[in-house]
């Protein structure tokens, strides 16, 4: 197991370096597109900054708190998009042929696409969120204790690890249903939109569900309440803050299963 | 040739040990048709049935029949792409589905009408990337590079970006690119398809080259009869999933009674030339006459026999085309279609 997740990580890096070598033989449109991308990602924190230009809180929530939210969900959904981002061009390679040439390299198909088409410029959404997050930790007036200084990071990881599980589980549905693409978008880019807004905005029934049906919540929500010393959105226990980095791994075996699942249908079907 | 062949591709192969196997393959693929609102329809379909032969280490073979004959999917259970619904299936001693990373350190594979190069990037790089991904020694990816692209004289092109190289340009670097990290058995697919004729023929002098030199063995799908005759000394046809034939090029030729084609340009308009049994003119245009002979024999004595009689302008021959053969052997004319097992081709 360690063997092959060694040969993936070594076939990552090769693959998405060549990406990268081809992206800069346009150094301009790259150079448009970063800026682009920082422009687009920018604007989506100021429609946040322009709410709470009417009003003082959003569900209870000061800005400094939903900047937290907003930098947690959106650097941890931003590393993943840049190391998976481009998992959805999965249904293309099916459809047009090109996938069956990555089972006959030498290397886990996984990797090979997972690098696919690895584009640096969603490094913005990492350094947007990141700023906004660095901007949150200082001004939110957080009450800091050496628990709440690990757990910080403890949810960006585990949250981008529930984010990349999302990709690969995606992915694997595409194997399925090879117009799929759209189904994990609306899962993934609208899970990350969901997480920047406070859980009172939305119905209870509804917080349920995602807490519960989408491990999304554990990102954000849960975590975010005991760092920010609010009352959790459910009356879930006091430990319920810890329980990120186990939900990223069960998910992400999940996502190892529905992979190999879906890398077998094809196997055995070829479409 | 010296192996007795049955046509059912159980033909023994004293000359070397036994690198492919294909022992009674299937492969069925269930096809969902939506056939109304919610309604789907399950179809199974059987693209190859009970398939079996055995390729030996050197060999050069090819593999051809009408498209959907199941060409591709066995080339696909061969490399390890698809997983066989049935049957037995080794690749000098791997179970390609189970072994998949393994078997592509041992086999190199050329879809003609795809290429794996990088586009945007300069030749080399993806010869890099091939050499650190294969692990590659570097002496050795080093001498295989050079020999390589000087064969396939692709020297001057090496920092050239892949999107500015011609299609035959193209395709010799996509064999480069299967070839650094020495397979044992290269797998082509159309490897000659929408190629000048020079590069077609640069092409079929280094798959020559490759094979006797190396030893390496060569199965190639094709559409270019003419790839099968410079190169392959074995055929194999495939129809409706089934080998049909199996054996020499010459004997799919007499088996379908083919003929090729003799174009003769006169110096005048002139009756229909008269060559008795050994060919005759289907086709009469002004000073152009077309002349049909039997595919298994030579063009040589007969176009002597013209020259000495006619007023001869110029000539060229026609190959028929792999398709025309092909349905030739499997409905003969006049004749119903047989079992393929009936069929002899000693």
């Amino acid at each position: 197991m360690g063997e092959r997740a060694r040969e993936g990580l070594r076939a990552y890096r090769l693959i998405a370096a060549m990406w990268m070598r081809s992206t800069m033989m346009y150094r301009t449109s790259f150079a448009l597109t970063m800026a682009g991308n920082l422009l687009v990602t920018g604007l989506d924190f100021a429609t946040i900054l322009l709410m709470f230009s009417r009003v003082d809180s959003l569900g209870g929530w000061s800005l400094p708190e939903v900047a937290f939210l907003y930098g947690l969900s959106a650097t941890a959904f931003g590393f993943a998009d840049l190391v998976l981002g481009s998992m959805d061009v999965l249904g293309t390679r099916i459809r047009d042929g090109s996938f069956d040439m990555l089972l006959v390299r030498p290397a886990p198909v996984l990797a090979q696409i997972g690098a696919d088409h690895f584009a640096l410029r969603r490094l913005g959404r990492v350094v947007q969120g990141a700023v906004v997050l660095g901007w949150a930790l200082v001004s939110a007036g957080i009450d800091w204790t050496p628990a709440k200084v690990l757990l910080v990071p403890l949810m960006l990881g585990a949250g981008a690890a529930i984010f990349c599980a999302l990709f690969v589980a995606g992915a694997a549905f595409q194997f399925l249903a090879q117009d799929a693409a759209e189904v994990q978008n609306s899962f993934t880019y609208g899970g990350t939109t969901l997480l920047q807004y406070p859980p009172t905005v939305f119905g209870k029934d509804f917080v349920r569900g995602v807490t519960f049906l989408l491990p999304l919540a554990f990102v954000n929500w849960v975590p975010a309440a005991y760092v920010l010393g609010r009352p959790y959105p459910l009356r879930l226990p006091a430990w319920a803050a810890w329980s990120p980095p186990l939900v990223a791994v069960v998910c992400c075996a999940l996502a190892g299963l529905a992979w190999r699942a879906g890398l077998r249908a094809y196997r055995s079907t070829g479409s | 040739m010296s192996d007795t062949s049955d046509g059912t591709g159980r033909a023994s192969h004293p000359a070397g040990e036994v690198f492919i196997e294909v022992d009674e393959v299937e492969k069925v693929f269930e096809v969902r048709r939506k056939t109304g609102f919610l309604k789907r329809e399950r179809r199974q379909v059987r693209a190859v049935d009970a398939l079996s032969f055995t390729v030996a280490r050197g060999e050069m073979v090819g593999y051809i029949g009408p498209n959907g004959a199941g060409k591709s999917t066995t080339i696909k259970m061969l490399t390890g792409i698809l997983t066989p619904s049935g049957g037995r299936l080794r690749v000098a001693g791997i179970d390609p589905a189970r072994e998949r990373t393994r078997l592509a350190h041992r086999i190199g594979v050329v879809f003609g009408q795809r290429t794996t190069l990088w586009w945007d990037l300069p030749l080399i790089d993806s010869y890099r990337l091939t050499h650190r991904m294969y692990r590659i020694p570097d002496a050795r990816y080093r001498e295989n590079l050079d020999r390589l692209v000087e064969l396939l004289s692709l020297e001057s092109l090496l920092d050239v970006p892949v999107r500015q190289l011609s299609l035959g340009q193209r395709m010799r670097g996509d064999i480069v690119a299967a070839l650094l990290h020495d397979p044992d058995v290269l797998y082509l697919d159309e490897p000659t398809i929408g190629l000048d004729v020079i590069s077609k023929a640069k092409v079929r002098d280094f798959l020559r080259e490759l094979n006797t030199e190396r030893g390496t063995t060569v199965l190639l799908t094709t559409h270019d009869l003419q790839d099968i005759e410079q190169l392959c000394s074995r055929v194999m046809v495939i129809d409706h999933g089934r080998l049909v034939y199996d054996g020499p090029l010459a004997g799919l030729h007499e088996v379908g009674e083919s003929e090729r084609t003799l174009v003769v340009d006169l110096e005048r308009e002139l009756p229909p030339i008269d060559m008795g049994a050994s060919a005759r003119v289907v086709k009469v245009e002004g000073p152009r006459q077309w002349l049909a002979f039997p595919a298994s024999e030579s063009a040589a004595p007969l176009v002597a026999r013209i020259a000495a009689e006619y007023p001869l302008l110029d000539l060229s021959v026609r190959e028929p085309d792999i398709e025309t053969v092909i349905a030739a052997m499997l409905y003969p004319t006049g004749d119903t279609p047989r079992p393929p097992s009936e069929r002899t081709t000693a």
